[in-house]
């Protein structure tokens, strides 16, 4: 059988956390009541300037120093057009000639054949990331035969962040999204929450034999969520095989993931390939960005941003993070994934630990198989949890003083989860959960037992 | 009264010693422009909003605080400016009816120094053209065409085969706001300039057209031509004037990020009498073909009239001037192309009635909506920006440009000052033999003597200088250095005062003209 190699590239779409839109005072909010939240400028009013919002810098410049990429002190911002009815300038301004952040990396852990214990470490290069607007929303109402637009999303900051064909297949496109998801999310650069479309990702699929150019690659687009995001790039690098091995082509086009077949399709026609016509954007001067070295002396900082100071203000990474955990508390590294993985999880942990005598490495058992599998069973957030980080430590508490036995323990966490404001103490004594340790009281029922079984 | 008394010295203290009011002032100018009529100056009159204002003004000057020099000074605006409540239509089907929400920058700095907005004035459709005569709502008409000076000198040439009269045109694209200021219906008006559209109206209307340095005013609200070009223009009946509207229009705007941060101080201009210091250059390229023999003839005196009070006059080269035409007509059509991608009928403007898709929607709208200037404007901007063409295009036009910019400060690196040109090949032409040729070539034509000062930035000013044998109003300019509208507003109002620019004999103004314009010979209101 030939052999095929698959590359997939990933081009991502994070919405930046901001309270107003990119070059526009407007608000930035989830699901507010359409064209709410639209400024002159968003709606394309003539004679209305972009002005640049400078968190929205900052928050580009954040994501690329986490990503290890070089800042462009100099960076412009280009138009890019296209005619659509979400894009009311019929242009998006973008960074197509020089970005803000370039040639970086990303580096992601795999676990080998479904192994949690055997996790392998993977980089993925960042070509780049680029400030952008993002677009309105349109939703087609075919029995109307209209279009209804909604501009409140028009000129949400975007930073698109994209990944070069590093990755193999599905699982490890997944693996570096979830990582730069978390990423994201530690620095507050973007919330990257895929179901709210705060984090889009298109993938790039192509095959070739080893030693052969670069197949010819189909986009993939419409995918929402990261596990769908695994799916449909197996699917395509599947069906990529399959069309070559019987001998067709792959066309350079775009395809659709649909989640409910489970399989990508080709995009309505759009006429050809698209010329954007890019051109600088005139009412931008270039962007300027300062280190340490370069700030003029003189400088109002208010209007200036300086790299090495947001540099020196970055959070621990999740990468970082994990390790800490994992030096810290001696848990297992595929423990630090797991609970960084999980919003909360690891405050939960640490907070368990700081209030209970039972060793961290015994502690993480209770949080990922007894906490985590609950909570998963009802689709609950850690936040969410009726357990709180108190009352599990109080209850791990009893079991270290061995007060109760690890059977009892998990009869008594059952009851907790009722959430009925008993404290684990309560519930002991309610159910008679207390080991006895009088050794004359033991053998006292011990003897009782017997003797009921001889009287059989 | 002399020719540079004007709003500072004259108006002002008129008004504060309430030798005229500002409703009578409005009045006035309301009644011109009805018997003024049929030049089409204004598209939309302000009435209600401008009495009102005036009514303002007038309790401020009672109570003895009126906000400035601009209190109560009635005013109009080019129609490709956002004025909030009234109609703004860049004199275009796809803006008729248009009512923005919001002022332009310069149009709010007006109102809040207490001036009387009477109306927006008529241009060419969003500003692409050098005749004013390519909007919807039709050509404007040169005063002049109605003057005792032009009926005097050109009365058996005045009317055509059939008896109909031969007007002739204001230049463009701001011949609205110069036919306005030049029949005396308002003080001042707001123009734009991209390649010469308030200087050239300016020199055929026989007033005073400032641009200012790229970045010095504030674009916000005006209704893009060429971003990286565009600026509001000023025009005014004496330089003085215009550097009061310079004071209160200048200075950074948050909302423009293009505009530049520091710090402007108004200024007042000192009345030179010692121009030894001065170095005057005369550029040889812009003895351009087609030059009248009478413009280069007033040119030629304009440098000895400095040589001979004392100046020094040299020649000077800017090599590059041959190709910004060609260099100008693909940067302007390819912003133009881009800047009118957002008139899709979706938001706002017109909207046609084909409902087939968005894109026969959109097709539709834009065919309705636009002019042909426009859309060939948009054709050729689009097929610069194709990607095969946009090295050898846009990006060649990027860098002839830098050459034309770079022209002007090795020159004035040299030790020259300010530079002296002509602002037209000739006086205006009567409409009738303007239309002969089409948009594009009159403005590649007319626009030749302007636009390097709107390539590289510069400040740039039309002064009236003399009346040509037609009878009609010839211009010179001089152009300056980056943000010295200071020392070139100061040499402009110094020969402004040499050449005494006679006023416009108009019926219609001597007719309203009881009491406060009387008195008065000068060509500025006072």
């Amino acid at each position: 059988l030939a052999l095929w190699v698959p590359v997939v590239g990933l081009e991502i779409h994070a919405q930046i956390s901001s309270n107003s839109k990119l070059f526009s005072g407007s608000q930035v909010q989830f699901a507010a009541p359409p064209n709410s939240l639209v400024s002159f400028f968003d709606a394309s009013l003539p004679g209305t300037l972009p002005v640049l919002n400078r968190r929205c810098v900052e928050a580009a410049v954040m994501t690329g120093l986490a990503l290890n990429c070089s800042i462009n002190k100099k960076s412009l911002f280009d138009r890019k057009h296209y005619f659509y009815a979400d894009l009311p300038a019929g242009y998006q301004i973008t960074q197509q000639r020089v970005p803000i952040a370039v040639n970086g990396s990303l580096s992601y852990s795999l676990c080998v054949d479904n192994k949690m214990s055997q996790m392998v470490t993977k980089t993925v290069r960042i070509k780049q990331i680029q400030l952008e607007q993002d677009s309105g929303k349109s939703l087609h109402d075919d029995t109307r035969s209209q279009t209804l637009v909604d501009l409140n999303r028009a000129g949400v900051g975007l930073m698109e962040v994209v990944m070069e064909p590093d990755m193999c297949c599905g699982e490890e496109a997944a693996a570096a999204v979830r990582e730069l998801q978390l990423i994201l999310q530690t620095l507050g650069s973007s919330q990257a929450v895929m179901a709210e479309g705060q984090l889009r990702v298109d993938a790039n699929v192509s095959v070739h034999h080893p030693g052969e150019p670069y197949g010819v690659r189909t986009e993939v687009k419409n995918i929402n969520s990261i596990r769908f995001l695994a799916k449909a790039i197996d699917y395509e690098i599947q069906r990529q095989i399959e069309e070559l091995e019987n001998g067709g082509t792959i066309l350079n086009e775009t395809r659709a993931f649909d989640s409910k077949l489970g399989c990508t399709v080709p995009m309505r026609d759009k006429e050809g390939k698209q010329d954007y016509r890019f051109m600088p954007e005139p009412n931008l001067p270039p962007l300027i960005l300062y280190d340490a070295k370069s700030l003029p002396a003189n400088m109002n900082h208010q209007q200036v941003i300086n790299i090495d100071w947001i540099h020196e203000r970055l959070p621990d990474l999740p990468s970082v993070k994990r390790k800490k955990l994992v030096e810290r508390y001696g848990i297992l590294p595929e423990h630090s994934f797991t609970l960084l993985n999980e919003d909360g999880l690891a405050e939960f942990f640490e907070s368990v630990v700081k209030r209970t005598q039972m060793k961290p490495k015994k502690v993480i058992g209770w949080i990922l198989n007894d906490l985590l599998s609950y909570l998963k069973q009802h689709s609950l957030t850690v936040k969410e949890s009726p357990v709180s980080s108190f009352l599990l430590a109080d209850l791990l508490n009893l079991l270290e003083k061995k007060e109760i036995s690890s059977t009892a323990a998990k009869q008594v966490l059952a009851e907790l989860w009722k959430g009925e404001g008993k404290t684990p103490l309560e519930i002991v004594k309610e159910q008679k959960l207390e080991l006895l340790q009088d050794q004359k009281e033991l053998e006292q029922i011990c003897q009782a037992v017997i003797d009921a079984q001889e009287n059989q | 009264a002399a020719l540079n008394d004007g709003l500072r010295s004259q108006v002002s203290a008129a008004l504060k010693e309430g030798r005229v009011t500002p409703t009578e002032l409005c009045q006035r100018c309301l009644a011109l422009i009805k018997s003024t009529k049929f030049l089409n100056a204004y598209i939309t009159v302000a009435e209600e909003t401008a009495l009102k204002q005036a009514e303002e003004s007038e309790e401020r000057y009672k109570r003895g605080q009126p906000l400035g020099i601009l209190d109560g000074i009635p005013v109009a605006v080019k129609d490709n400016f956002n004025t909030a409540g009234i109609e703004t239509t860049c004199a275009s089907n796809m803006l008729k009816g248009y009512i923005s929400p919001y002022n332009a920058t310069v149009v709010q700095k007006l109102l809040d120094q207490g001036a009387v907005l009477l109306g927006k004035t008529n241009l060419d459709e969003f500003a692409m053209g050098s005749g004013s005569t390519d909007g919807v709502f039709g050509p404007v008409r040169n005063p002049w065409s109605y003057s005792e000076q032009y009926k005097e000198k050109s009365v058996p040439k005045s009317h055509s085969e059939d008896g109909e009269f031969n007007w002739v045109i204001t230049g463009g694209s701001s011949g609205g706001s110069a036919a306005a200021v030049s029949s005396f219906t308002c003080f001042a008006a707001l123009g734009s300039d991209t390649g010469g559209s308030t200087r050239n109206p300016a020199a055929h209307c026989g007033v005073v057209g400032l641009k200012p340095t790229y970045g010095l005013i504030s674009r916000h609200g005006l209704i893009p031509l060429v971003n990286s070009m565009d600026v509001p223009g000023i025009l005014t009946r004496c330089v003085d004037d215009a550097a009061v509207l310079l004071g209160s229009l200048a200075g950074h705007d948050p909302k423009d990020s293009t505009t530049i941060q520091d710090d402007f101080k108004p200024f007042e201009l000192p009345n030179l009498t010692d121009v030894s210091k001065l170095s005057v250059g005369i550029p040889k390229e812009y003895h351009a073909p087609g030059l009248s023999s009478e413009i280069l003839a007033l040119w030629s005196k304009a440098a000895d009239l400095f040589k001979n009070a004392g100046a020094k006059v040299v020649e000077v080269s800017l090599p590059h001037t041959r190709y910004s035409i060609v260099c100008y007509h693909v940067l302007c059509t390819a912003e133009v192309a881009s800047n009118m991608a957002r008139f899709d009928g979706l938001e706002y403007g017109h909207r046609s009635d084909m409902k087939d898709s968005t894109e026969s929607m959109y097709a539709a709208t834009r065919r309705e909506g636009f002019n042909d200037v426009v859309r060939g404007r948009i054709l050729s901007g689009n097929y610069f920006l194709l990607k095969q063409n946009y090295e050898k295009y846009f990006v060649k036009a990027q860098k002839v440009r830098r050459l034309i910019a770079n022209d002007f400060v090795k020159v004035f690196r040299s030790g020259v000052d300010i530079l002296l040109t002509p602002t037209t090949l000739s006086d205006a032409a009567p409409y009738t033999e303007f239309i002969q040729e089409d948009n594009r070539t009159r403005s590649a034509q007319d626009d030749i003597l302007t636009q390097a000062a709107n390539m590289a930035g510069l400040p740039a000013i039309n002064v009236p200088t003399a009346l040509s044998e037609r009878g009609l109003p010839v211009g010179l300019q001089f152009i300056g250095r980056s943000f010295q509208e200071k020392q070139l507003l100061t040499v402009a109002k110094w020969f402004e005062k040499q050449v005494q620019f006679p006023v416009i004999q108009l019926e219609e103004v001597k007719r309203h003209d009881s009491g406060v314009f009387q008195h008065q010979k000068s060509a500025s209101f006072s």
